[in-house]
């Protein structure tokens, strides 16, 4: 974070500098408050030390005009501030018409997002600059949030409904965006990148990267969701079996002991006759797929497996040793 | 005391409540409000130092980007039990049972509360509560946030909801027992002469503490309650995928727990009400509007729960009028800052411990108070939500704030309860690293929200390093803080110079009872002739302004 001021991060979209306008109005009002009110009590407490063991105060009981005034005061500021706040939210949830719409899923815990010509990311999103850009968030458990600190916006993402964001990013660059709603165990490492780019190279990038069906990836990805793989191989290493982050290419502890690279043939093993090879700490569960999938189903499973490389590692996954050069 | 003040001792009570009887059935059977307040003292006591152990481990987990300390899944433990120890079994209770329980019959003149036994039960009812809550915390721990969000809550979590949702459900009730002990006591058990405008300020800010325990704990109870039936039972009250809302919770939730905040800060600002008129020497100013703000915040606070939601995706028009009810809610908190300003204006003022309290007290109610202005403006909590700078804000308002009040209230009143000085100079300065080490602690944690840091983080990338280091670091003066009251008041129970019924001297009525009180708490009924706060007609006091021969300290007995 290259930022000017130590406790503001980076202004990135339409709506930072207008939050932080409204910041620095507020804290100015409030800055003044606090130290007009601690001058007062420091005064008061030197001032009028009891300087003789009987001594009492003035007798004062109070005074209707000084409490009009602080109760008028205060609230002009209250509704200025409220009023003006009110301004930026109401923009902030009245998208305007000529939005590029993005699809973002969020999941425990991880994001997919899907851009308009089906392309699908998984914990990064590419946007173009000076484009308005609308998130359609939906969630597959439970409330995550998608906040992204440099753009100043965050909403919720509530299951069983959609919910929308909208931002204009007007810098390029890569920005930290995180899941802001508790959501479980690995809350903290369920977060990405937002990369503004220009437009034309957003295009290039577009009609490079290869979408739809026909990319074995998300094939594979859609494989294992149907097929209930995912029900147990949880991504965090809470589930009936291993977390499958990271495993490929990594060196795996298996029950009697030895341990075993997984590589396509190990994975390809594992698929269709599961109890060949016991990860060490599980139970042998795992149904045969043995001529239920096609060579080029396991071929697209394995492609989805290598690509959960890019995913945080779990902490905890039983069984699993690191892959080197990782935590 | 120290500056030397003749104090009015008449001669040291032969009989008082402590040791009126002795046997612990005595003590776990008694009636006496003043034994039950001891009795919620050790047991609030016992919470705080569970959910300070939990916020320990936390600022020493989060030294380092990766965390330094637990796993993930103990980090999230970790700060749901420090949240639900502290806000259900310590905050809540502490100020309204313990010195509220001890002092609203003495204030008001009166033998008791109004129904003694309801009072002893509520008590069994918070142990049973926090039984539950402590079969959960050790049977596999607690992971949904305090805040227990559904559908995380109800259907996703793996841990022991079910016990501790049971067990809040339980607490509940007896936070409603307090609650309606206290409306029916002040409003049937006033001494003669002791209206309702010559009520201290404590039992005005108790009482509407009591209002909100009678009417959101139930809301609060009962929602947990469908929590725990969605997840034995298979219900869907918020779970999507059987038809339920999940926003449906955090509407119910939050109607409690919003004013709830109230139930711990209200009693506070009671607290502080007694402090600084008692030791200025001076008449509060504009009791009236300090009383009726206390009323107007009960009120108006059970309509701004939605603020909570504001990026949940709920309407805009609703939004815009819960942010406009949150801005009406800050105005009389800063009335009665304002008036407590104003009161100490041409006082004789103590420096005594618990006016370096109250002091503090209005210094990080105000921090916290005036960032609840952020939280509250709608285009600015679209970006600092669930972030770090609402960790900071309600730490202020709720540790900053109502702990201040507590910690100084135990002073203020120590001498009555036990009949022991604390000691002055030590207590000066454990009231001064309190306050130096609240602020280093979270002032840090109000830059990282709006850098950007999400709360319940078990780690966090490594710009937020130095700010999350500074924080721990001033932890570490904040346990310094809390540990020395704890210790050098178990010390003056047994070594404190004695106290003698006023030590101050103040105006109230519980000063004109011996210290500690007998079980009856008055030797004759006392009769209210005088106004709140009044220095100048209360020659009984031995002050400059009545120059008149000391009356007893109680009548003639």
């Amino acid at each position: 974070m290259q930022s000017q001021l130590p406790f503001v991060p980076e202004q990135a979209s339409n709506f930072a500098p207008q939050v932080d306008a409204l910041m620095a109005f507020i804290s100015a009002v409030c800055f003044f408050f606090a130290v007009v009110i601690t001058i007062a009590i420091i005064y008061f407490f030197f001032q009028y030390r009891r300087k003789e063991p009987h001594a009492v105060g003035a007798q004062l009981h109070g005074d209707s005009r000084l409490e009009t005034l602080w109760i008028v005061i205060p609230l002009i500021l209250a509704m200025t501030m409220f009023s003006w706040g009110a301004v930026v939210y109401v923009d902030y949830r009245r998208a305007p018409a000529d939005t590029l719409d993005i699809y973002v899923i969020a999941k425990q815990w991880m994001w997919k997002a899907q851009q308009p010509n089906g392309i699908r990311e998984i914990d990064e999103l590419h946007v173009p600059v000076n484009r308005n850009v609308r998130l359609i968030l939906a969630s597959e458990d439970v409330i995550h949030n998608f906040y992204v600190p440099a753009f100043r916006v965050k909403m919720d993402v509530v299951p069983g409904r959609y919910n929308t964001m909208w931002f204009r990013p007007t810098k390029t660059g890569r920005y930290h965006f995180f899941c802001s709603q508790y959501c479980g165990t690995s809350h903290a490492v369920m977060g990405g990148w937002v990369t503004v780019m220009e437009a034309a190279e957003y295009g290039t990038w577009l009609s490079g990267s290869t979408g739809g069906e026909s990319n074995p990836v998300l094939a594979g990805e859609k494989l294992f969701a149907e097929r209930a793989c995912i029900s147990c191989h949880i991504a965090n290493g809470t589930g009936r079996a291993p977390s499958l982050n990271g495993v490929y290419g990594a060196q795996v502890l298996l029950a009697d002991g030895s341990k075993v690279t997984a590589d396509d043939a190990y994975i390809r093993e594992s698929i269709l006759q599961p109890s060949a090879k016991i990860v060490a700490g599980y139970q042998p569960l795992m149904p045969s797929f043995q001529g239920q999938l096609t060579e080029e189903q396991i071929l697209a499973l394995t492609a989805y497996i290598k690509s959960l490389q890019s995913q945080p590692v779990p902490a905890k996954g039983a069984g699993i040793a690191p892959p080197a050069g990782k935590k | 005391m120290s500056e030397g003040l003749v104090l009015p001792v008449a001669k040291q009570p032969h009989e008082h409540y402590l040791n009126a009887t002795y046997g612990i059935r005595s003590w776990l059977l008694t009636t006496d409000h003043k034994r039950i307040a001891l009795l919620y003292l050790a047991s609030v006591t016992f919470f705080f130092f569970i959910g300070g152990f939990f916020a320990t481990l936390i600022r020493i987990h989060l030294l380092t980007p990766a965390g330094a300390l637990v796993s993930p899944e103990t980090y999230n433990k970790l700060f749901t039990m420090h949240g639900v120890a502290m806000i259900f079994f310590f905050l809540i209770p502490s100020i309204p049972a313990v010195l509220g329980n001890f002092l609203i019959p003495l204030m008001i003149g009166a033998k008791d509360l109004a129904f003694p036994k309801l009072n002893l039960l509520s008590w069994y009812i918070y142990l049973v509560g926090g039984a539950f809550v402590l079969y959960s915390f050790s049977t596999g721990g607690l992971d949904t946030g305090w805040t227990f969000y559904t559908p995380l809550s109800s259907i996703y979590s793996n841990s022991a909801v079910t016990p501790a949702v049971l067990g809040i459900f339980i607490n509940g009730f007896s936070s409603i027992l307090t609650g309606l002990n206290f409306v029916v006591t002040i409003h049937t058990m006033r001494a003669p002469g002791m209206t309702w405008f010559r009520l201290p300020l404590f039992v005005w800010a108790h009482y509407a503490t009591s209002l909100i325990m009678i009417l959101g704990t139930p809301v609060l109870a009962i929602t947990l309650l469908l929590v725990g039936l969605e997840r034995m039972l298979h219900l869907g009250f918020f779970n999507p995928a059987l038809g339920g809302d999940p926003i449906l919770f955090q509407h119910l939730f939050w109607f409690y727990s919003h004013p709830a905040v109230y139930i711990m800060v209200l009693p506070a600002m009671g607290v502080v009400s007694e402090i600084i008129p008692a030791l200025a020497r001076k008449p509060i100013f504009g009791y009236s509007f300090i009383a009726g703000s206390s009323i107007a915040i009960a009120v108006i606070g059970f309509l701004v729960w939605a603020h909570h939601m504001f990026v949940t995706g709920e309407s805009t028009y609703a939004a815009l009028a819960f942010s406009f009810l949150s801005y009406l809610v800050a105005i009389p908190s800063a009335v009665k800052v304002f008036n407590w300003t104003s009161t100490l204006y041409k006082g004789a003022i103590s420096w005594d411990t618990p006016m370096i309290y109250a002091l503090g007290f209005i210094g990080l109610f105000l921090i916290g108070g005036l960032t609840g202005l952020f939280l509250a403006c709608l285009g600015i909590v679209i970006h600092v939500h669930d972030t770090y700078f609402v960790v900071a804000h309600f730490h202020y308002i709720m540790v900053g704030g109502a702990v201040m009040g507590y910690v100084g209230g135990l002073h203020f009143w120590w001498p009555k309860i036990t009949g022991k000085m604390y000691p002055e100079a030590i207590s000066r300065l454990a009231a001064i690293i309190l306050f130096v080490g609240f602020n280093l602690t979270f002032f840090p944690q109000f830059i990282l929200g709006y850098l950007g840091m999400p709360r319940r983080y078990h780690s966090y990338p490594p710009e937020f390093q130095v700010l999350n280091v500074l924080s721990t670091a001033g932890a570490s003066i904040l346990a310094l803080g809390y540990l020395l009251p704890m210790a050098y008041l178990i010390w003056s129970m047994r070594y404190g110079e004695a106290a003698g019924p006023n030590p101050w001297p103040a105006t109230g009525l519980e000063w004109q009872t011996d210290s500690p009180p007998p079980t009856e708490n008055f030797h004759v009924t006392p009769v209210v002739t005088w106004e709140p706060y009044d220095f100048k007609s209360r020659p009984d006091l031995g002050l400059a302004a009545g120059a008149q021969p000391l009356a007893p300290a109680h009548g003639d007995d």
